[in-house]
C-alpha cells in the first residue's frame, strides 16, 4: 500500500514535471523542472531498489549535465523574443498528431502485452559472488560487460575533445 | 494494490510521449534537448523497472551506459548549439537552416 502510494505520487509529479518543462515560456525556468523531474525519477530508482543508479541519476544529471544546460542558457543571452520568426513551411499541427500517435502505438504495445498470458518463464539469475546492488552492478560491469565499459569511456574522452573543439572561440 | 511492471511501463510511455510532443513542437533547440534527456529517462525508467521484475541486475547495467551516452549527447549538442548562436544568434530552429536546399 505504501509503495502504492509513493508510486503514484512520484508518477504524478515526474509527468507534471515534465510537461512544465516543455510547456514553460522561460527556458531557464525548464531548466529548474527538469531538476526536479530528475530527482523525481531517482526517488523512483531507490523505490525499485537501484539505489546505485538513484545515486549516478543525481550526480551525473541533476549535478552535471543540468549544469552544462544552465550555463549554455546563460552563454545564450536572447536578446530578442525567441517566437517572432516563424516558418511558414513549419506544421506545428501535424507535429502534435505524430506525437499523439506515437502515444497511441506505445498505449497498444502496453495492452498488447499485458492482456496475453507469459509465454517465457524467467529462468532464476544466476548466483552472484557478491552480496548488494553496488556490489553486484560492479561486479557485472567489470565481468561480463567490460569492453562496453571501456567503449563507454572511450566514447565520454572524445565527445569532451569534441565539446572543447566546438565550443572553443576561433581566434 | 500492487505495483507491477505494467505501471512503470505506463509511466514511462507516458513520459516518453511528453518528450516526442517536446521535440516535434518546441522551436527553442535548448529545450527540445531537454525533452530528448525526458525520452532518456523514460526508457531508463523501464529498464530499470524489467531489472526488478526479471530478478537480474543487466537492465541496470545498460541503464548506467545510457547515461554514460546522455552526457556525451548533452556535451557535444550543447557545444553545437553554442557554435551555431555564435554564428546566427539564434536558437530557434526555424531560422537553422544553413543546410536547406
Amino acid at each position: 500500500m505504501a509503495e502504492a502510494i509513493v508510486f503514484y505520487t512520484l508518477s504524478a509529479l515526474i509527468l507534471g514535471l515534465a510537461v512544465a518543462v516543455i510547456t514553460t515560456p522561460k527556458t531557464v525556468h525548464s531548466v529548474l523542472f527538469l531538476v526536479l523531474n530528475f530527482l523525481c525519477v531517482a526517488a523512483l530508482y531507490v523505490l525499485l531498489q537501484a539505489e546505485f543508479l538513484a545515486v549516478i541519476q543525481v550526480l551525473v544529471y541533476a549535478g552535471g549535465i543540468v549544469v552544462l544546460y544552465l550555463f549554455v542558457v546563460m552563454l545564450v543571452n536572447l536578446k530578442r523574443p525567441l517566437e517572432e520568426h516563424q516558418d511558414p513551411r513549419r506544421l506545428g499541427r501535424i507535429g502534435l498528431g505524430l506525437a499523439g500517435a506515437v502515444l497511441l502505438e506505445l498505449a497498444g504495445i502496453v495492452v498488447y502485452s499485458y492482456t496475453r498470458e507469459p509465454s517465457v518463464s524467467v529462468a532464476a539469475p544466476a548466483a552472484s559472488p557478491v552480496q548488494g546492488n553496488i556490489e553486484e552492478l560492479g561486479w557485472l560491469l567489470y565481468t561480463d560487460y567490460l569492453i562496453p565499459f571501456e567503449v563507454a569511456s572511450v566514447l565520454l574522452l572524445v565527445a569532451m575533445v569534441g565539446a572543447i573543439v566546438l565550443a572553443r572561440r576561433e581566434s | 494494490m500492487d505495483i507491477t511492471p505494467a505501471h512503470y511501463t505506463i509511466l514511462s510511455a507516458a513520459l516518453f510521449s511528453i518528450g516526442v510532443i517536446g521535440v516535434l513542437v518546441r522551436r527553442n533547440i535548448i529545450i527540445i534537448f531537454m525533452a530528448i534527456e525526458l525520452m532518456l529517462n523514460a526508457v531508463n525508467i523501464n529498464l530499470v523497472a524489467y531489472a526488478q521484475q526479471l530478478g537480474n541486475l543487466i537492465g541496470q547495467v545498460f541503464v548506467v551506459f545510457v547515461i554514460a551516452v546522455a552526457a556525451a549527447e548533452a556535451a557535444v549538442g550543447l557545444g553545437i548549439i553554442l557554435a551555431l548562436f555564435r554564428n546566427k544568434e539564434t536558437v530557434n530552429i526555424d531560422e537553422m537552416n544553413v543546410m536547406r536546399s
